[in-house]
Order: C-alpha cells, then structure tokens, then sequence
C-alpha cells in the first residue's frame, strides 16, 4: 500500500489522528516529493556552481605557479594586488591605478549599457505587448533572431560595420560629409554598442512579460482622470511593470560588469574591462591567485549592486503604499 | 488648470450637457469598415440620467467612447455645453468615466485611486484631502479607504470607481456597463445607489447598458440603439408604452406583434382593425401613417383572458402556461394561426383554471394597442 492510498484511510477513523496531523503528514509528504524532484538541478547547481566557486575562493589563497597553475603555500597577495601593486624595483605597495580604472570602466560601461538597453527596449517591449495576440509571437520571434548566430561572428559584424573602413565611415565620406572616418572601433563607446546590441533581447524579454500582464484599459482610466501621456507612463505604466524593468536591469547588467568577448574584439587591446582583465591572469599573466581574487571581488561587486538595487526597489514600493 | 474655468460661463446658457450632431465612427477602410454609428444626433439635457440602451454592438459604447474622447468621430461634431470637444483628448475634458471592468489602479489604494484625478488637476493637497474624505463618505467607503483594490470585493470596487469618477466634479459622468460584474442583488442595491448619487451630486449621468429592466428603473430617458443608430428616445414610460419601432417593442418587455388594417388616421391615433375584424383605437407615433395594414403590438399584461368568447377582442387556443412566480404566461394561438400570449398576474383569492386546449376569448384594455412604424 502507497504513502497516498494511506490517507483517506486515516480521514474515515475520525477517532483516529487530529486532522490538524493529518494535513501536517500530507504536507510532508508534499515536501518530500518535491525535494526528489528538485535533486538533480541541485546536483548540478552544486558541483557547477558551488564547486568552482569553492576552488576559486583556494586559489586566491596561494602563491602563483611560475608557469600558470598555483603553489600550495598560504598567500595573501593574490588579494593584495586586486587593488595595489607592488613596485619591481623597491618593493613599495601603491595604488593599483590601472586595475581601478579598469574596475570603473566595467561599472561605467555596464551602467551605460544597461540604461541604453532600458531606453531602447521599453518601447520595444511596450510596441510588442500593443500588437494583435496573433501577431505578438511574431514579433518576439524576430526578436530571439539575433541569438541564432554565433556571439563572436555577430561582434565580428559590428567591427564590419563601425571600423574606419567600415560601412557607417564609408557612406559618411562618400556622402562627404567626412574627410576622415570616425575613430569609433576599439573605444569605450564601440564596447558599449556591442553590449547593447548583444544584450538588449535580455531587456525586452522580461519587460514584455510584465507588460503582457497590464491591463491597457488602466492608461485609458489614467487619460480620463486628466493624465498626459507622461504622466499615465510615470503614475501608471511604470510602476506597474517595474518587476519586468528590475529584471530585465539585473539580465543587462552582470553579463555586462562581466562581458569578455565583446570587449576584447571591439575594445581593441587598451580598453580592457573586468572580463578581459581576469582572462589575462589565467592566460600570459600566469597568477592565478589574482585572477580567482579578481572574479571573487566581481562577484561581490554584482551581489551589492543586486542588494542596493532590490532595496531599494523594495523601498520605493512601500513608500507608494 | 484652464479645463474648468472655460467651461462655467457656457453653463447658465445651455440646457443640454451633450450635443451629438450627426456623429458617425466608421472602423476600418474599404470593404472591411464599419460603421459603428451611423449618422447619430443626440441631445443630453443637463442633471438627466441618460440611458443608451441596446444589444452588443448596437454602437452605444462607441458613443460612449466619443463622449470621453477615447476614440474621434469619423464625422459629425460632440458638443459639451455648447463647446466642441471632437477632437479634444480624454484628459482635457470634464467628464469621467465609469469603467464596466472598473480599471482601478492597482498600485494604489481606495483613497489613492480615488485623489488621482484630482492631483493630476493640480488641485492643493487640503483640498484633494477634503474631497477624497467626502467621496469615501458618499460611497460609504470610509473604513476601507488605506486598503489595496484587490482586497475589496467587486461591490466594493464599483464604489471606489464611482468614486474616483466623482471627485473631479466632472460636467458629465459616463458609466460603461458598471453592474453588468455584480450578482442581482447587489445589482438592484448599486441601481437605487446610483440614483441616489445622481440627485445628489446633480451631475449629468450617461449610463450605457443592455439590461432593459436597469434602462427602465434608473432613467429619466432612454435612447435605445441598433446597428449603429438611436431608434427612439424617450422617457421609459413612452418607450415602454409607446414603442415606435417594431425592434424598440421587442427589445424593451415582451411584445405580441399583429397585422392590424388601418381605418382612419387622425394626429397620434387611428381606428384599426384586428385581424379578428373587431375595431378598436390605437396610439401613433410620428410620422406618416396612411390607411391600409400595418404592425400594432400588445403587451402581454394589456390583455387578459376570458371564458365568453363573444364580446372579446379576439379569441384563440391555450397551448402553454408557464408559471413565472409573480405571473402566469398564456401562450395562445389565434385563428390565422399566430402566437399571443397573456400575462396575468397571480393571485390568491380569484384562482383562474385554465387548461390547455381550452378555446378562450382575449380582451384589450383600453389604449393597449400600438402602431409601429416600419
């Protein structure tokens, strides 16, 4: 006999168990059900997750192999170099100018990013959520194209399009209204475009689906009651698909503080950001214990930004009740 | 704001709160168009509780629609107290609507909802205060006033958008279908509310429904609509006595249609005769009538049945009878084979005993019979 043919046994003995017990054991059961089920996702969480993470956090802890790989002696100067260095020549420690301004060029490149995505892709989203149902698939299918083909030949294609020879340069000097072609290949605006191009759909995406969820007829009752346009989006549209702005912000956001190859094509040698930055560790720097240390404070950076960001989301929330 | 300042001067001269002259929306181009409204003229008097009644897709909420400026008429001009106001958008003008799904915002609570109009006026903060209390007051919602719009039932919700449609003052309240989502009882509340706040507020009150029984309690004149066009106006008593159109008698009550032979024609009565050959006098509505056969109808209730077939108006065949509680209906069938049915209503003390397949006779109360106009 089953767990479940079990209960509507004890249910028919009223004499029996309290039936506040009853449910307890049938919720039980529920959990146990759903723990099996979830088992092998957090399986794989665990050891693609929670392992790397696990032997990042060691690595950072010892001394560099001199040909890559790590020496299992205690270190402190993987962490150390994230934001000083030490000189050659005397072995004083300064400021890590360089790592900082590469620290400020992801936070600032991202932020760009993710506020050009958000500009660009609200009234994408809010343009698909106004179709015909019919027509609403359509749309978002053309939207997923982009994903059908290779991250690096797509950026190759920006490169094609934005180099000094390139497409935009060459009409513009044939139209003559340029003697020399734009230098915008390997500049910080070149990467900020090519994250934007790569990861607007994670911003349309989820503003679509709360703005699937709106009830138009709401911007209606807003113009009635005297709202302009602005202010039906502001009072009205905005907070109410702000879950899906909140997503679509933190889907923009971390792939870009992390970005490694559109920076590295696009950006050009010079214009490094975090991504690139931790590869070189791994790669011709050969200091593993910096490189784990770098992702670690990546990490960190991401998981404050997240909190702040939620917080105060939450707040405003509140404050609006 | 400038929106209501221009609007009191206008006032005191105008009787009429809504103009519509030769409104038309058409949907669509080429040969997919469609005419919601076709060629309508209109005049809403001021403090009336105006109903516009019809079937689904008759084009009353079109012409709802017009007058709270959500869609542009593709011809014709909507005047408000005078002033045109076609083109003008929802949020420049005064008037408010009620929405059939209320369209509450969710984000914010009974009293939230019910200041928005008048922040988005730029009113002073006392003042939004002092008209949200006496809305909240008015629609008996004071207790409620910090809760969410989800945690109030539906009854409650049609307060708060009552509410909220209110407090502007609005020049003209329109009300989309608001009790069509509430159960009967609270329905029959929500009608003796509305009427109230009506008096009250001594607002201009456009109601659009397709439920006759609503047209005819709360109205103090009935526009009832089809395919795109008013067919009669009046107050429900005319509508409902008088119908002038066969589609009018049909829609409102329940109607006996008959061919009746006109005999004399003089203003708004003629002498006519039943199919039965007895004469008898009939109201006219306007137009042109001449001599010759035309439709009459009768209400259910105008008649009443006999055992003494002599004397009687006509006499038919009793194939049915249906209890409906307060009433008994008698479907009978006249000789030249139409159905005519009888209401009557049930009483304890004088019990009638019919039976089917009995012969009966039918006789018309006085001023029971009606010409239509088709």
């Amino acid at each position: 006999m089953s767990a479940g043919s079990q209960i509507p046994a004890d249910s028919a003995a009223p004499a029996g168990k309290a039936p506040g017990m009853q449910a307890e054991a049938a919720r039980r059961a529920d959990v146990r059900r759903n723990i099996l089920l979830t088992t092998p996702a957090l399986i794989v969480l665990f050891f693609a997750a929670s392992g790397p993470l696990l032997i990042m956090l060691v690595y950072s802890f010892l001394r560099p192999g001199d040909y890559g790989g790590v020496q299992w002696t205690f270190a402190t100067d993987g962490w150390a170099s994230v934001f000083l260095q030490r000189d050659i020549f005397d072995d004083t420690l300064s400021v890590a100018d360089a790592h900082l301004s590469i620290f400020w060029r992801s936070v600032k490149l991202s932020i760009l990013t993710t506020f050009t995505a958000l500009v660009l892709g609200f009234p994408t989203a809010y343009f698909i959520a106004t179709r015909p149902v019919e027509s609403r698939n359509l749309w978002l299918f053309l939207i997923t194209i982009p994903f059908w083909t290779n991250l690096l030949i797509r950026t190759f294609a920006i490169m094609e399009v934005i180099r000094n020879q390139g497409l935009i340069n060459n009409i513009l000097t044939g139209l003559g209204l340029i003697d020399e072609p734009i230098q915008m290949l390997f500049t910080d605006f070149a990467i900020m475009l090519g994250m934007t191009y790569v990861y607007l759909p994670l911003m349309v995406l989820p503003i679509y689906a709360s703005m699937e969820k709106f009830d138009f007829r709401l911007v209606e009752a807003g113009y009635d009651l005297y709202a302009t346009r602005l202010r039906v989006l502001r009072r009205i549209i905005l907070p109410l698909v702000k879950p899906g702005v909140v997503a679509g912000s933190i889907l923009v956001f971390i792939p870009s503080l992390g970005a490694y190859v559109t920076p590295r094509v696009l950006g050009g040698g010079k214009n490094m950001m975090l991504g690139n930055l931790i590869s070189l560790q791994f790669g011709q720097g050969r200091n593993w214990p910096l490189g784990a240390a770098l992702s670690l404070t990546l990490l960190l950076i991401v998981m404050v930004a997240l909190l702040y960001y939620v917080r105060s989301v939450g707040k405003a929330e509140s404050h609006h009740g | 704001m400038g929106v209501e300042g221009c609007w009191i001067m206008a006032v005191r001269e105008e009787a009429t709160a809504i103009d519509g002259h030769n409104v038309s929306k058409i949907f669509g181009t080429g040969a997919n168009s469609v005419a919601a409204l076709d060629d309508v003229s209109v005049s809403i008097r001021q403090n009336e509780f105006f109903t516009l009644l019809g079937p689904s897709g008759c084009g009353k909420t079109t012409l709802l629609r017009l007058i709270a400026g959500f869609d542009t008429p593709t011809a014709g001009t909507i005047l408000l107290e005078g002033n045109d106001i076609s083109l003008l958008p929802p949020y420049s003008r005064p008037v408010n609507t009620v929405f059939q799904s209320y369209a509450l915002f969710p984000h914010m609570t009974v009293a939230g909802n019910i200041a928005f109009g008048l922040e988005m006026l730029g009113k002073p903060k006392p003042e939004i205060d002092d008209t949200v209390e006496r809305m909240l007051q008015l629609v008996q919602m004071e207790h409620l006033k910090s809760r969410r719009t989800s945690e109030i039932s539906g009854g409650q919700q049609q307060r708060v958008a009552l509410a909220r449609a209110l407090a502007p003052h609005p020049r003209v309240l329109l009300l989309d279908e608001p009790l069509s989502a509430l159960d009967y009882k609270l329905r029959k509340e929500m009608q003796i509310e509305l009427k109230r706040l009506q008096n009250e507020t001594g607002i201009t009150f456009v109601f659009v429904t397709h439920d006759q029984e609503e047209a005819l309690t709360m109205s103090d004149r009935i526009a009832v609509m089809e395919h795109g066009k008013i067919l009669q106006v009046g107050s429900p008593r005319e509508i409902y006595d008088h119908p002038a159109e066969r589609f009018v008698a049909d829609f409102i009550g329940d109607s006996n249609f008959l061919t009746a032979d006109l005999t004399s024609v003089s203003g708004s009565s003629a002498q006519l005769k039943l199919p039965s050959g007895k004469a008898m006098t009939a109201s006219l509505p306007d137009g042109a009538f001449s001599k010759g056969p035309a439709t009459i109808v009768i209400r259910p209730e105008h008649a009443r049945l006999t055992r003494k077939k002599s004397g009687a108006a006509m006499s038919g065949t009793l194939e049915n009878i249906v209890y409906i509680g307060t009433d008994t209906q008698y479907h009978l069938k006249l000789p030249e084979g139409t159905a005519f049915v009888v209401r009557s209503q049930n009483r304890r003390d004088a019990q009638e005993d019919y039976t089917i397949g009995d012969e009966l006779g039918i006789e018309i109360s006085a001023n029971a019979v009606q010409v239509l106009r088709d």
